[in-house]
């Protein structure tokens, strides 16, 4: 006896499976429409509200005060500040470990090298958060005076988070770079490092400006490690070793009791650093593009 | 006698060294480049042996007890929500990750629209700060919803979180499979579907588990994401729509409080540890994976 197979089910299957498949595939353009929406919604009204100008660039954030404050220029500083710090310790030493690990490097150390680099992705920001409040932050406050959480606290170690998003971008940029660069170079008599230095660095130069690029973002949007040693006071920048408070870390320390136009400040606040991230993006897909 | 092959473009160290000392730029440009290596390498066994050396010693049982009290902050509620979390969250976005994947690779047409879309919110979603996620899932899930604080509100926010990574990594699984291999399950007669499901996936398992396993990393180890939306309440729940805090939640609570720093590098020790092992492993089968073709 031969099984006969009702056509029909089976299609009704494939169709239905088929279009699981597309409806899955646009949950993540949901995911960020309602992201968009969410904060927009919520965050929009009260920048109306408190004014877009006296919002972004008023000087004085006191929500408890009467009438409450609501300027978060010292925040947006705060976080272009720590940020600028976190490129100057880390890139250069990113871009350097790179070139180490694409041109450098033999086979058997690279072996260790690239997965330790790998691990440094992986340790979760609180225990870096956690290690900078009980190493970095006495550390400087011993070596240069004050309270230890500080701009440069946050710099260091905001440095040493970026590394493996740098160190990743910039060898996969140096290793791209085709050998015909690096061999021209020594055959016109340049030694190795000038070969890699001045040939095949330029060469690579959008490739590693997208991995700064990647790192500015992973370091403007990091939350509990700076929360943790940045000191968070929210005020203008005083110096290097005074504390700051970022965007990111405005959020996550008065979320807890905010209620109605503070809330909403906050959102806001949100939304200013929602607009940072995406304009960071846009500039690391521009420069992706360039690359190929 | 056959005479010995000598290669003539050889130097040997004596001659490297030399040759470095009448090129002073050559030289100063390699220890550059061998002193950032080894100061990267260096952070990294630091911050590793440092939070062991302080933290072993506090490993104690109590810290292992049932409930979490005042006096002793055991952190077994925390790993048991860690573990809850993990597998709720794993649950919404893998199957939506790995459907998405075989959607982008298998079904779509080349120079689909939707692909392109597809592609550029997945580099936006994995682009945006875990606090924004944060934001997002206590304005939706949390008020909106009505869910309040829970697990629940916790595992969907961490399911949109960790959904781009999963896409990409399902999706480069399934673009290492050789075509000969759809290709051989045509050619016996078997439709799409079934090649998908019997053929493709099955093949592309090790490069989707790799992915699989670096989200769970990166769960384990999130916490800006989660303190507004799972909360932190100190206990495992008894469902989905309480609040439990995450190992990770537990360390931050642990640190700033000020109180127990002892059981804060603990539980440092802990989550530092699982995360590394985690990474690893993803690292383990991912090599497999690239041996296995070759």
């Amino acid at each position: 006896m031969r099984l006969v197979v009702n056509p029909k089910p089976r299609r009704l299957l494939k169709k239905g499976m088929e279009l699981l498949f597309l409806l899955c595939a646009m949950a993540s353009i949901l995911a960020v429409v309602l992201i968009c929406l969410f904060l927009f919604a919520n965050g929009i009204p009260a920048m109306k509200e408190i004014g877009l100008g006296s919002f972004l660039l008023g000087r004085d954030w006191s929500p408890s005060n009467v009438p409450p404050s609501f300027g978060i220029f010292p925040m947006i500083l705060g976080s272009i500040y720590v940020t600028g710090g976190a490129v100057l310790v880390g890139v250069p030493v990113g871009i350097l470990t790179a070139i180490f690990l694409a041109r450098f490097c033999p086979k058997a150390p690279y072996q260790v090298l690239k997965p330790a680099v790998e691990l440094l992705a992986g340790i979760p920001s609180v225990v870096y958060g956690f290690f900078g409040l009980v190493v970095i932050v006495p550390l400087v406050r011993k070596l240069l005076g004050g309270t230890g959480s500080s701009i440069l606290t946050a710099s260091i170690l905001l440095g040493v988070m970026i590394l493996p998003t740098v160190i990743g971008v910039s060898e996969s940029a140096l290793r791209a770079v085709p050998d015909s660069y690096y061999e021209g170079a020594l055959a016109l008599g340049a030694t190795h490092e000038r070969a890699v230095f001045f040939a095949v660095l330029p060469a690579a130069k959008s490739g590693i400006l997208a991995g700064v690029v990647l790192g500015i973002g992973r370091a403007i949007g990091e939350t509990m490690a700076v929360v943790m040693v940045a000191g968070n006071q929210a005020r203008m920048p005083a110096g290097i070793l005074k504390g700051i408070r970022t965007l990111t870390a405005n959020i996550v320390i008065e979320m807890g009791y905010a209620a109605d136009l503070h809330r909403e400040a906050l959102i806001a606040t949100g939304v200013v650093l929602f607009a940072f991230i995406l304009l960071i993006n846009a500039a690391f897909s521009a420069l992706k593009r360039r690359m190929h | 006698m056959p005479e010995k092959i000598r290669a003539i473009n050889k130097t040997s160290t004596l001659q490297k060294a030399k040759n470095y000392l009448r090129q002073p730029l050559s030289l100063s440009l390699f220890l550059l480049v061998s002193l950032a290596a080894l100061l990267t390498v260096a952070v990294l066994f630091f911050i590793i042996v440092y939070i062991l050396i302080k933290g072993v010693p506090y490993l104690t049982p109590s810290l292992f007890e049932l409930a979490y009290t005042t006096e002793n902050v055991s952190l077994f509620p925390a790993i048991i929500n860690t573990v809850y979390m993990t597998l709720g969250s794993l649950l919404i976005a893998a199957p939506l990750g790995i459907f998405t994947a075989v959607y982008l690779v298998e079904y779509a047409k080349r120079g689909n629209r939707a692909v392109a879309l597809i592609r550029l919110t997945s580099e936006t979603l994995s682009g945006i700060p875990s606090i924004v996620y944060g934001l997002f899932g206590l304005l939706l899930f949390v008020t909106a919803l009505h869910w309040g604080f829970s697990m629940l509100a916790g595992m969907f926010t961490l399911a949109i979180m960790i959904l781009p990574l999963i896409m990409r990594t399902t999706e480069e699984a399934l673009k290492a499979v050789p075509d000969a291999y759809r290709e051989a399950s045509f050619g016996l007669g078997a439709g799409k579907l079934r090649t998908v499901f019997r053929v493709v996936l099955p093949s592309a398992v090790p490069g989707i588990l790799a992915g699989i396993i670096l989200a769970i990393g990166r769960i384990v180890g999130e916490t800006a994401a989660l303190i507004y939306t799972a909360g932190t309440v100190a206990k495992i729940p008894g469902t989905p729509m309480e609040s439990g805090r995450t190992l990770a939640i537990h360390m931050y609570a642990l640190s700033s409080e000020g109180l127990h720093t002892d059981q804060a590098y603990a539980t440092a020790v802990v989550l530092l540890v699982t995360v590394l092992l985690i990474n690893m492993l993803s690292a383990v089968i991912a090599k497999r994976l690239t041996k296995g073709q070759t």
